[in-house]
């Protein structure tokens, strides 16, 4: 059942869209990564956080700021926000259950929620983001500015992180110590310092997935709730545990769901979502560990 | 176990029984309403309690049950002129039925992963029941007739559903004990602590996991269609995502692996959902707080730090507390019988 006549650079156009919400999926399924990898904790409280650093930019933008200037303030302050959350909050459910900490983040993100109605107010509002959002024509299709700048900006934050885990001695402990803490704490690395660590980089990538999908969605307490479920399927897609695999699943995700939603009619956009839990869901039958993900052989 | 610890136990419900019976002559109608609604999720928690508590797998997507519940509950009473008293064990079967089908996929999934697909499926749910409007009425939903007494009881609606919820509450606790403290619980307690021992003790780890699936969302299709009677209407907005996430909250505060401890989480869930504001009102007492109670976002940042202090002081929930509280009065008796 297709809609509408189909057209090459129609499609190009919906590839493009599609990368582009998949980079905002893949940015906070790697936020996610991260802190399942350093710590074992499915942080809901991701998407809140995002949020909230995004208002912080407003406000700055609000004071006079243009976006690239209050755009390093912003990430700073979510660096040690991130930190600052593990250290208080975190710290004390380090060794409990799984659920616990789960419920935890769950409290973590109502309050955030709570905290953005209180100073900010609930309504939605407009977000001038850093791009252009006039078109450019390429081979026929007008591919929005605002669109390459976003995947632009996950590629230049994919490498970036990629290069800290390999070549900086604080990515080596860092991966130490998601691998074997006990083994990292008897070389001298400080774990529980990882773990914060682990949190303040994936505040900074929420936040910079929200700066980038504010000015598509308006910016409101709520904004990225939808986008953290995504987010979670993304990462689950790609398997928990793979940064490569959570960055992968995003683009794919969104690709998918942007594509199905505009060319199989029978979807269209209420069944959107369904569509991509059963294809994940379909993969992870057959693939328990997500794309990329291990699965650990349990010792008997 | 010992005789005197089921003497105990047994003593407890009948004690449970006596205090579910006497508390609506001594509430007003509206508290007893509200103590319908604890009842509701005390229903949900048990069935829950059974999956995550005993057989170890985490579904962050019970509210999708509860629907199928209220839904089946909806569609037979309003389309087919079903009386919703006998559509709440059809609810259950049906919902136990979707639950079997989820548990199937589910053998293949542990952990967190577990707990992310059965949340994709309480956010998902809401979609099928926009989609698929000529069943279920579609954002609008549909609208059931007001709650009354039947079977000759005569008291006002809100009692009438006190005691309706109740009473189901209290067979399933009954039933639920039964199912822990016997051979399935023993054998999902198994599969829980070592999936590798338990097979090799003959237990078949796909059957003991899909029937705690089956079994929990039947307690969780009970509940949704008390949830439907008891609020007359279904809509997709009936049942929202966030559900889900309470049930789980409540199972922690009322701490896994105890049933009667979930009455504490069940009140409590419900109170912090529609009472957040009384909470804060209590916090401006406390010295440099002065918060407006009504002003939008305190009510979740009060839930939000309530549940953050609750893992804090009783991480093993209030089931915990209640075994540390009584273990050193009850043991004595186990030692000398």
């Amino acid at each position: 059942m297709i809609v509408a006549a189909f057209t090459w650079s129609e499609f190009a156009e919906q590839v493009v869209a599609g990368l582009a919400s998949g980079a905002v999926y893949a940015g906070l399924a790697l936020a996610i990564v991260l802190i399942y990898r350093t710590t074992g904790t499915i942080n809901f409280a991701q998407g809140e956080m995002a949020t909230f650093t995004t208002f912080i930019a407003w406000s700055l933008m609000n004071h006079g700021l243009t976006f690239w200037e209050a755009f390093p303030i912003v990430i700073a302050i979510a660096f040690v926000g991130g930190i600052a959350i593990e250290r208080t909050v975190m710290r004390p459910f380090e060794r409990g259950p799984v659920v616990t900490s789960v419920i935890v983040t769950l409290g973590l993100a109502l309050v955030l929620n709570g905290l953005m109605s209180v100073i900010w107010g609930g309504g939605d509002r407009t977000f001038d983001g850093g791009f252009s959002t006039r078109t450019i024509k390429f081979a026929g299709a007008h591919i929005s500015v605002q669109y390459i700048g976003m995947i632009g900006m996950l590629a230049v934050l994919v490498v970036l992180l990629a290069l800290f885990f390999r070549f900086t001695k604080v990515g080596l402990a860092l991966r130490a110590s998601a691998l074997n803490a006990a083994s990292s704490r008897l070389v001298g690395v400080r774990v529980g310092w990882m773990f914060a660590l682990g949190w303040g980089l994936a505040a900074v990538v929420g936040a910079i997935a929200g700066l980038l999908i504010a000015p598509i969605e308006s910016l409101g307490p709520n904004m990225m709730q939808v986008i953290l479920l995504y987010a979670f399927a993304a990462a689950v897609l790609g398997g928990l545990d793979s940064p490569v695999g959570a960055v992968v699943g995003g683009l794919l995700l969104g690709l998918v769901i942007t594509l199905v939603g505009r060319y199989v009619g029978y979807v269209g956009q209420t069944l959107k979502l369904p569509v991509a839990l059963l294809l994940i869901l379909g993969l992870l039958v057959v693939r328990p560990g997500g794309l990329f993900g291990r699965v650990a052989a349990r010792r008997v | 176990m010992p005789r005197a610890k089921l003497v105990l136990e047994a003593l407890a419900f009948v004690a449970l029984a006596v205090i579910v019976w006497l508390v609506p002559h001594h509430v007003s109608d509206f508290h007893a309403r509200e103590l319908a609604s604890v009842g509701i999720y005390f229903i949900a928690l048990l069935g829950l309690a059974i999956l995550t508590g005993y057989s170890g797998q985490i579904s962050l997507g019970h509210g999708a049950f509860m629907a199928i519940g209220g839904y089946t509950t909806a569609i037979l009473s309003v389309d087919h002129g079903v009386r919703d008293l006998w559509t709440i064990p059809i609810a259950g079967v049906v919902a136990g039925v979707a639950g079997l089908l989820v548990g199937i996929p589910a053998l293949r999934l542990s952990g967190v992963y577990l707990a992310l697909v059965t949340f994709g499926i309480a956010v998902a749910f809401p979609q099928l029941l926009k989609k698929y409007e000529h069943l279920t009425g579609g954002t609008t939903g549909k609208i059931l007739t007001l709650p009354r007494a039947e079977l000759g009881v005569h008291t006002t609606p809100n009692r009438w559903l006190y005691y309706l919820a109740w009473t189901i509450a209290l067979v399933l606790l009954a039933v639920a004990w039964a199912l822990v403290r016997g051979r399935p619980g023993r054998t999902m307690q198994a599969v829980r602590d070592s999936e590798v021992a338990a097979s090799s003790s003959g237990v078949s780890i796909a059957v003991v996991k899909t029937l705690a699936f089956g079994v929990s969302a039947f307690y969780a299709g009970v509940a949704g269609a008390l949830y439907a009677i008891s609020v007359f209407y279904v809509n997709p907005e009936t049942f929202p995502i966030l559900l889900s996430v309470w049930l789980l909250v409540g199972l922690a505060v009322g701490g896994l692996g105890s049933l009667a401890g979930l009455i504490g989480g069940a009140a409590l869930v419900y109170y912090l959902q529609n009472h957040a504001d009384a909470v804060a009102r209590w916090a401006n007492h406390l010295p440099g707080l002065a918060v407006d109670p009504k002003q939008p976002g305190i009510p979740s940042i009060v839930f939000g730090a309530v549940l953050i202090i609750v893992m804090l002081v009783l991480p093993t929930g209030i089931g915990g507390l209640l075994r540390r509280v009584l273990y050193p009065l009850t043991s004595r008796l186990y030692s000398r019988s």
